[in-house]
């Protein structure tokens, strides 16, 4: 069992710049686990700090009910694969996948099999010769993971591990990623700032901001129900649409339109409050035709995504402040640059934010030591 | 997963937990810097200390300031400024650096930097080469070179000139030293002027050939402008290197009569060769704080180029 | 083509000519001499011969002085490599208080105190320490002379390498020593290989060091031993004199061909000197 358990992390500076601020977080075993966030917020600091790179503040951390706190990186049973591989210039691949084994006093005859089982698995059976000079981006990505396959760790640490990819074989790495995780069952962390690798890899993922975590869930929680307009704008392919809205009596007024207020938002918001509304733009349909619940607009831009367009509606706002609504379009419905056209919401997916905080309604008040209990609420 | 139960209050950082990449910790660091940091401390920083208070006394080798050096305050350095033979030693080095550093070998080093990028491969090894070889052979080799070249009777400079019997080392011994200078030292700026000339991008000067400039245009109005600070780092490490060089000693030995006898040559003798130790200390200051002047300044653009 | 065009061209290459045949001409003789049955000063085509090599063998202090200037050589560069990788990687990787400060003064040192300029109180100090006409001695300044420059050097290439490796290596449980050995010193091997190389055509060149600490002609480098063959008294023995010079110029135009062949000539601000 490698369960990762980390409580009260504080990693300050000096300077007193905090990259991980009180910090809970339970990774369950054999759980891959993603931490995403904008550069700078933490993540990769939080990831060094479990793998003992970083001496924490205060705070412990746990991995398989063992405190390994205070331990040294290589007493923590952990393996890394560092987001330029890491791999030794000098070593041949063999030499590199081997070489924790020989840290393991492991003889050089049954190493070396090893070596080559973990390279053959991993479909480098040919290249174990070659230093890694000599290979390919995607080929250096698979001998690190390799070197980290090959010691049997209770967990995984991944720091952004397809950044250094280009963009068509970071989409095969990943299926390979996941796949590899799942046979071994190792409890995986691993660090990304791209919304999409995180969603589309990870069992659980968490958001961080300015060295806290503003989210946990699932990949389709954390999409579907962002829980704060921060989560909201961060996560999706296309960009979330946050409009300010008014509550008035039993309706939404939003750019113009009179929408019914949500059942569930009821009972949280009060007469004349300010809101934000969001809705995906895959949540939203495109109509030609007046539509009452709809946000009217004129088309300004139309994208081409491959599947469907992403279409830009100019919406007068109040004041004459016109807003850019996009919505997503099915493949031969594109609409005309110029006409009219009627942004309409999917009520069951509409999310209202408060204003004042940019926490969701219904949400308790951010009590700003806690972030993690307002997420698990939802 | 709520079974430990370690106390929430958190210990402070250890003072020993290495925060470095290799896991070295601040102990051993300084365990490996520490012998170094000696090696130069004693035979480098504290020479320069020492000569502080050494140029403040009378010390001799032999006879009785020997025994018991004297504190004779400013004196050595008054004597010093009024000492013919030094202010002589100085003029002359002033001439040498001028003469080899700042002329000979920054426009020969530049002229060999910019002719090379056109010419033939084979032709750029051929120069490049001899070029760097003068610079690469130890100084006692190349010293002797030039005595054999320059030699009054069967030199060969002599022989090619049509001008035999001419002494040049007896008539012309700066001349002959900066000459010989220039020689040797002209690889470093040929280096240097060939690394700010690939810096140069080809399409400001092909801009500057397409609006018609001439070469003295584009060197003047495109490639100066790029490699000022080049120049700059240029002159001022030559100059400390040829105020220090003691070659010429092996060439002339700063004869005759002193015309060619540089400050680094003056010092040896009278300091080293004559004994007035003090007073070869004063002067070695004085030497020390010129190379300070050069220096300071050279590390100061050195410093502004990074930021 | 214009006249004109035709005329800068042809003064081009006679500058060009001009210039290789100042360069060339000194060195000539090195290459001619050696060889000749009746050298002189002048340069000319020689009669060949071995006799001036057999005579080396015969000159008592000739090849015992290259062997000192092997040792010189050889001893100032353990020491240089050894202390100045040392420091150079914890400099790099260790923030030690005062660092950047450090660094700044041991440039400044080794540019301002030269075997020039500090050769009176390094000549009294050697002389307080009982070090004159001591080879260690001569190891010693030397290499407290290089050691600044030799940091700084490696401190830049540790510096261009990434933390990574040695992290990696530390979470497989590697030790700080183990990590030195097995990743860091490989890696960084081609700065090391250069200050050693750069160490020793320094020492081996050295006149000025050599020449004030050592007293008998029997320790003397070879260096110092040439000079002195050109400058006893008597007529000057050119066979002797041009056989040994290209000998002893031999080991280091050989490390400058082989470091360009294998690394590339690294331009490292001033590395010669």
């Amino acid at each position: 069992m490698a369960e990762i358990e980390l409580r009260g992390l504080v990693k300050e500076y000096p300077g007193g710049v905090r990259a991980v601020d009180g910090l809970d977080l339970t990774v369950a075993d054999g759980e891959f686990f993603a931490l995403l966030g904008p550069s700078g917020c933490g993540k990769t600091t939080l990831l060094r700090s479990i793998a003992g790179l970083e001496t924490v503040t205060s705070g412990h951390i746990e991995i398989g009910g063992r405190d390994v706190t205070r331990l040294a990186p290589g007493a923590r049973d952990i393996a890394m694969v560092f987001q330029d591989y890491a791999l030794f210039p000098h070593m041949t691949v063999r030499d590199n996948i081997a070489y924790p084994l020989r840290i393991k006093k492991m003889g050089k005859p049954e190493r070396h099999a090893k070596a080559e089982e973990t390279a053959e698995g991993l479909s480098l059976g040919a290249l174990l010769d070659r230093r890694p000079g000599q290979l390919s981006g995607g080929q250096q990505q698979r001998a690190a993971l390799a070197r980290a396959v090959a010691v049997r760790p209770q967990v995984f640490l991944f720091d952004e591990p397809l950044s250094n990819l280009d963009a068509r074989l970071r989409l095969e790495a990943r299926t390979f990623l996941k796949r590899l995780q799942r046979e071994l069952g190792v409890t995986t962390v691993f660090v990304t700032h791209d919304q999409a690798e995180a969603l589309a890899m990870s069992d659980r993922m968490a958001v961080m901001d300015a060295g806290r975590i503003r989210q946990i869930g699932t990949p389709t929680e954390v999409f579907q129900r962002p829980t704060s307009t921060f989560v909201a704008s961060f996560i999706g392919s296309t960009p979330m649409n946050l409009l300010d809205s008014v509550v008035d009596r039993d309706t939404l007024r939003v750019a113009g339109v009179t929408l019914p207020l949500p059942a569930s938002a009821r009972p949280h918001v009060s007469d004349g409050e300010q809101l934000v509304f969001a809705a995906r733009p895959e949540y939203m349909s495109f109509r030609a035709e007046p539509e009452p619940t709809g946000l009217e607009g004129v088309v300004a831009i139309v994208e081409n995504m491959g599947v469907g367009s992403l279409v830009s509606l100019e919406v007068a706002g109040p004041a004459d402040v016109t807003r850019i609504v996009q919505v997503t379009v099915p493949e031969g419905q594109e609409p005309e640059i110029g006409s009219r056209g009627w942004a309409v919401p999917a009520p069951e997916r509409v999310l209202l934010y408060r204003r004042d905080d940019g926490e969701l309604v219904g949400s308790a008040r951010s009590d700003a030591t806690d972030p993690v209990l307002a997420a698990a609420r939802n | 997963m709520a079974l430990a139960t370690s106390p929430p209050a958190d210990l402070a950082p250890p003072r020993d937990v290495a925060t470095d990449a290799a896991g070295l910790g601040r102990v051993r660091a300084s365990a490996f810097v520490a012998p170094g940091l000696a090696l130069v401390a004693i035979f480098l920083v504290f020479p320069a200390l020492w000569t502080l208070y050494l140029g403040l006394t009378n010390y001799r080798l032999t006879g009785i300031a020997a025994a018991r050096p004297k504190f004779v305050g400013l004196d050595n350095y008054a004597t010093a400024l009024g000492d013919q033979e030094f202010l002589n030693a100085l003029w002359l080095t002033l001439l040498y650096v001028l003469g080899s550093a700042v002329i000979g070998q920054t426009i020969l080093g530049f002229v060999l930097a910019w002719t090379m990028r056109t010419v033939h491969r084979t032709v750029r090894t051929v120069v490049e080469s001899l070029v760097m070889l003068a610079w690469i052979l130890p100084s006692s080799v190349v010293a002797f070179l030039w005595i054999a070249m320059l030699d009054r009777d069967s030199g060969t400079l002599n022989a090619l000139l049509g001008t035999p019997g001419m002494a040049w080392l007896i008539d012309h011994p700066l001349l002959s030293i900066v000459v010989f200078n220039t020689w040797r030292g002209t690889a470093f700026s040929m280096l240097l002027f060939s690394a700010a000339l690939g810096a140069v991008p080809p399409s400001q000067l092909e801009t500057a050939r397409m609006a018609g400039a001439s070469g003295w245009q584009q060197l003047r109005d495109v490639v100066f402008p790029h490699i000022r600070g080049h120049i700059l780092t240029n002159l001022l490490l030559i100059s400390l290197w040829t105020f220090n060089d003691f070659s010429p000693y092996l060439i002339t030995a700063g004869g005759p009569d002193n015309r060619s006898e540089t400050l680094p040559i003056f010092v040896y003798q009278t300091a080293i060769f004559d004994g007035q130790l003090g007073f070869g200390t004063a002067i070695s200051l004085l030497m020390l704080l010129i190379n300070l002047v050069l220096a300071v300044v050279y590390l100061r653009l050195l410093r502004e180029r990074r930021s | 083509m214009t006249v004109r065009a035709v005329v800068g061209r042809i003064g081009f290459y006679v500058l060009i000519a001009l210039i290789t045949a100042f360069m060339a001409i000194p060195v000539l003789w090195l290459l001619f001499a050696p060889f000749d049955r009746t050298p002189s000063l002048s340069t000319s085509l020689p009669e060949w011969t071995w006799q001036n090599f057999t005579g080396l063998l015969a000159n008592p202090y000739a090849l015992t002085s290259l062997g000192n200037s092997v040792l010189l050589a050889l001893g100032s560069m353990v020491l240089v490599t050894v202390l100045g990788a040392l420091a150079a990687y914890a400099l790099s990787r260790v923030r030690i208080p005062g660092r950047d400060g450090l660094l700044y003064a041991l440039l400044l040192l080794s540019s301002i105190v030269t075997g020039t300029a500090a050769m009176v109180p390094i000549f009294l100090l050697m002389f307080e320490l009982n070090l004159i006409d001591s080879q260690l001695g001569v190891v010693l300044v030397l290499s407290g002379g290089l050691l600044p420059a030799a940091i700084f050097i490696l401190k830049d290439f540790m510096d261009g390498t990434p933390r990574s490796y040695e992290e990696s290596a530390r979470v497989f449980g590697a030790g700080p020593l183990q990590i030195l050995r097995d990743i860091v010193l490989p890696v960084v091997r081609p700065g090391i290989a250069t200050i050693a190389v750069w160490t020793v055509v320094n020492v081996w060149g050295n006149f000025l060091t050599p020449f004030i600490l050592l007293r008998s002609p029997e320790k003397s480098p070879a260096a110092v031993v040439l000079y002195t063959f050109y400058t006893e008294g008597g007529q000057a023995n050119l066979g002797l004199i041009s056989a040994f010079s290209l000998l002893y110029s031999i080991p280091v135009v050989a490390m400058y061909v082989f470091v360009n062949r294998r690394y590339g000539f690294r331009f490292h601000g001033g590395i010669k000197r």
